[in-house]
């Protein structure tokens, strides 16, 4: 399929230069009768893939790509959907399996999907308060309570950031075994990090 | 005899009903040794019927995008081994494919050969605990014994060949970490030998067993229309009727040099996806023996990738242009210009798909991972509840899932 079958249907919509498969940017407001469009006339059967991103030079900050696959035509389609005020039509009930892959990008970027069936989280418990793969969440983490609150009644536990150190992903500085054949280097640890 | 009571069906009807209480939750997971990892299934069931099932997943969620996200592509290559943990070459090979999409890279044949082999071991690795364990799950402990002994082989190949027997880490962007190893491949072929030997053995093992056969013909049975709609990929939609196989309709990496046959299922239950594994065991065997009777010599890595690939070590030892190349490699990644490309590879337990974009340089500005496991236990909820708690076992051990590659 050429990427102007769906510009001559759907004039609202815009062909993104790309190098592997045709690739088009449509507005939320026809996304449903888009993937409609190529699911029953171009034969897109198969939802490859759905996620979210987050980008840095767009009208919105973030943005669903949907893979589509045509399994007799052997090709692929991409469609990009900005989330005009972080809000993207759900296409489960075109698709049920984006039914997980849309709790997944509210889950990890905070999209909401309207109309979907089921929007709760998928890889995060429930009481999480953030979506961790915004830019602007730290790689380590912050600190958030414990998901069983009985559990940290009891032990005062939270959930802590991961120890950094400076580098992006190093072991705790002072507790390495003797085993290990890294160096010990005790002049630094997580309160005192490394000059 | 003589009759004390007449009961009429309405009483016994109306007791029935009396009887049959309220529905029961339970939890099943997230540590059972039917749910292959770190799986959580919350089940409602009606005695012994399951009425609703929904799976909790999340256990192992380590944030392999985010970490993607913050390092050099070279650096993601250990953290792929983790996706689908039992063919950590298939993952390996997959996502090197895909940057080199992205960076325009044309690898030499010998590499491609080399990687075919890797995907195709990992594959007959894959699939054989995949069937090893299924036939565990449904009561049948012995085959688990055949397959492991063949799997240990398996490793001990991979361990000649990458220096680790799980956790490979074989492919880098634009080649590889090493040729293959003196005296290798013959090892190969002797192990081709012995892996059909217990192919068969397996095959009388399971294909006629009536236990077997009781546990899995007509459970779950998944429509093609089903599949399709789920997105399921891999054997799971070709048991189920759908003859798509990335191999063959999108091939990678000279797939389409080799003969190699896609078996297909017809009914789509548990036990035409025993069946489609067994017999993808086969053709796997089939294509290593090609591969490895037409590999081709020459470079294993992409020559003219000066941006992209580590120069060879004695020249950065001995030359100061390689040694400055070697520099920048290492501290800033290879240099991948912007774009977006999406690609998926075939991996033993489905479509294997890599989103990437870039801004330029050496990280990564987006790394979606889309992995077919965390696909096949979305369809789930529809294929579960009518069935018994019992075959519910073999419904998983069917969907050949890990954890792993499901949380990411």
């Amino acid at each position: 399929m050429d990427a102007a079958v769906l510009i001559q249907r759907f004039p609202s919509a815009r062909v993104l230069p790309s190098q592997d498969m045709p690739t088009v940017e449509i507005p939320a407001a026809d996304l449903l009768a888009a993937v409609r469009f190529l699911r029953d006339e171009q034969s897109f059967d198969l939802l490859a893939d759905l996620c979210g991103v987050e980008w840095k030079d767009r009208s919105t900050r973030f943005g669903v790509v949907i893979h589509l696959l045509s399994t007799t035509q052997r090709e692929y389609v991409r469609l990009h959907v900005p989330a005009l005020g972080d809000c993207v039509p759900s296409v489960s009930s075109l698709h049920p399996g984006a039914n997980w892959h849309e709790r997944e990008a509210f889950d990890m970027f905070g999209i909401t999907f309207t109309g979907h069936p089921d929007p709760r989280r998928i890889l995060m418990w429930d009481s999480y308060p953030y979506h961790p793969l915004r830019k602007d969440f730290p790689l380590a983490g912050i600190e958030v309570p414990l998901p069983a609150a009985d559990v940290a009644e009891v032990t005062g536990q939270t959930v802590e950031p991961a120890p950094m150190m400076g580098g992006p992903f190093v072991s705790l500085g002072g507790h390495f075994s003797e085993g290990e054949p890294s160096a010990l280097d005790q002049s630094w640890n997580e309160e005192k990090p490394k000059a | 005899m003589k009759i004390t009571k007449e009961i009429s069906l309405g009483d016994v009807a109306a007791r029935s009903e009396e009887l049959r209480g309220e529905n029961m939750t339970l939890n099943m997971g997230p540590s059972h040794p039917a749910t292959h990892g770190v799986l959580r299934l919350s089940l409602e069931l009606d005695g012994d019927k399951v009425v609703k099932c929904d799976p909790v997943i999340g256990y192992l969620h380590r944030g392999d995008e985010k970490i993607a996200e913050n390092m050099t592509y070279n650096q993601f290559v250990p953290y792929t081994d983790r996706l689908d943990y039992l063919a950590p070459l298939a993952n390996n090979v997959a996502y090197a494919i895909a940057v080199e999409k992205l960076a325009g890279l044309k690898l030499p044949p010998r590499c491609e050969a080399i990687r075919v082999l890797c995907c195709e071991m990992a594959r007959v690795s894959s699939h054989l605990l995949g069937i090893g364990v299924y036939a565990m799950d449904t009561g049948a402990w012995t085959v688990f014994m055949y397959t492991f002994n063949e799997r240990e082989r398996l490793y001990s190949l991979f361990e000649e060949l990458t220096g680790a027997r799980f956790t490979t880490s074989y492919t880098r962007i634009g080649g590889l970490t090493r040729d293959l190893p003196d005296g290798w491949l013959p090892k190969v072929s002797a192990f081709c030998d012995g892996v059909e030997r217990t192919i068969d053995e397996v095959d009388k093992l399971l294909t006629r067993n009536g236990i077997f056969l009781e546990r899995t013909e007509g459970i779950a049975p998944i429509s093609k229309e089903l599949a399709l709609a789920y997105g399921l990929t891999g054997p799971n939609l070709r048991a189920s009727g759908v003859p798509f196989d990335l191999r063959k309709d999108k091939p990678y990496s000279g797939y389409e040099q080799y003969d190699f046959d896609v078996p297909v299922g017809t009914k789509g239950d548990c036990f035409d996806r025993y069946l489609v594994r067994m017999e993808e065991l086969r053709q796997s065997v089939r294509i290593i023996r090609q591969v490895i009777k037409a590999m081709p010599g020459g470079a294993w890595y992409a020559e003219d990738a000066k941006k992209i690939f580590l120069p060879p070590k004695e020249k950065v030892m001995t030359k100061m242009e390689e040694l400055i190349q070697n520099f920048m490699l290492v501290t800033e990644g290879p240099q991948i210009p912007a774009g977006e490309v999406y690609f998926e590879a075939e991996n033993p337990k489905g479509s294997l798909g890599f989103y990437i974009v870039s801004n330029g340089g050496g990280v990564p500005y987006r790394l979606r991972i889309r992995g077919p496991s965390f696909v096949s236990l979305s369809i789930l909820p529809a294929i579960v509840p009518g069935n018994f708690l019992t075959d519910i076992t073999a419904i998983l051990g069917s969907l050949d899932f890990v954890m792993g590659e499901c949380d990411r």
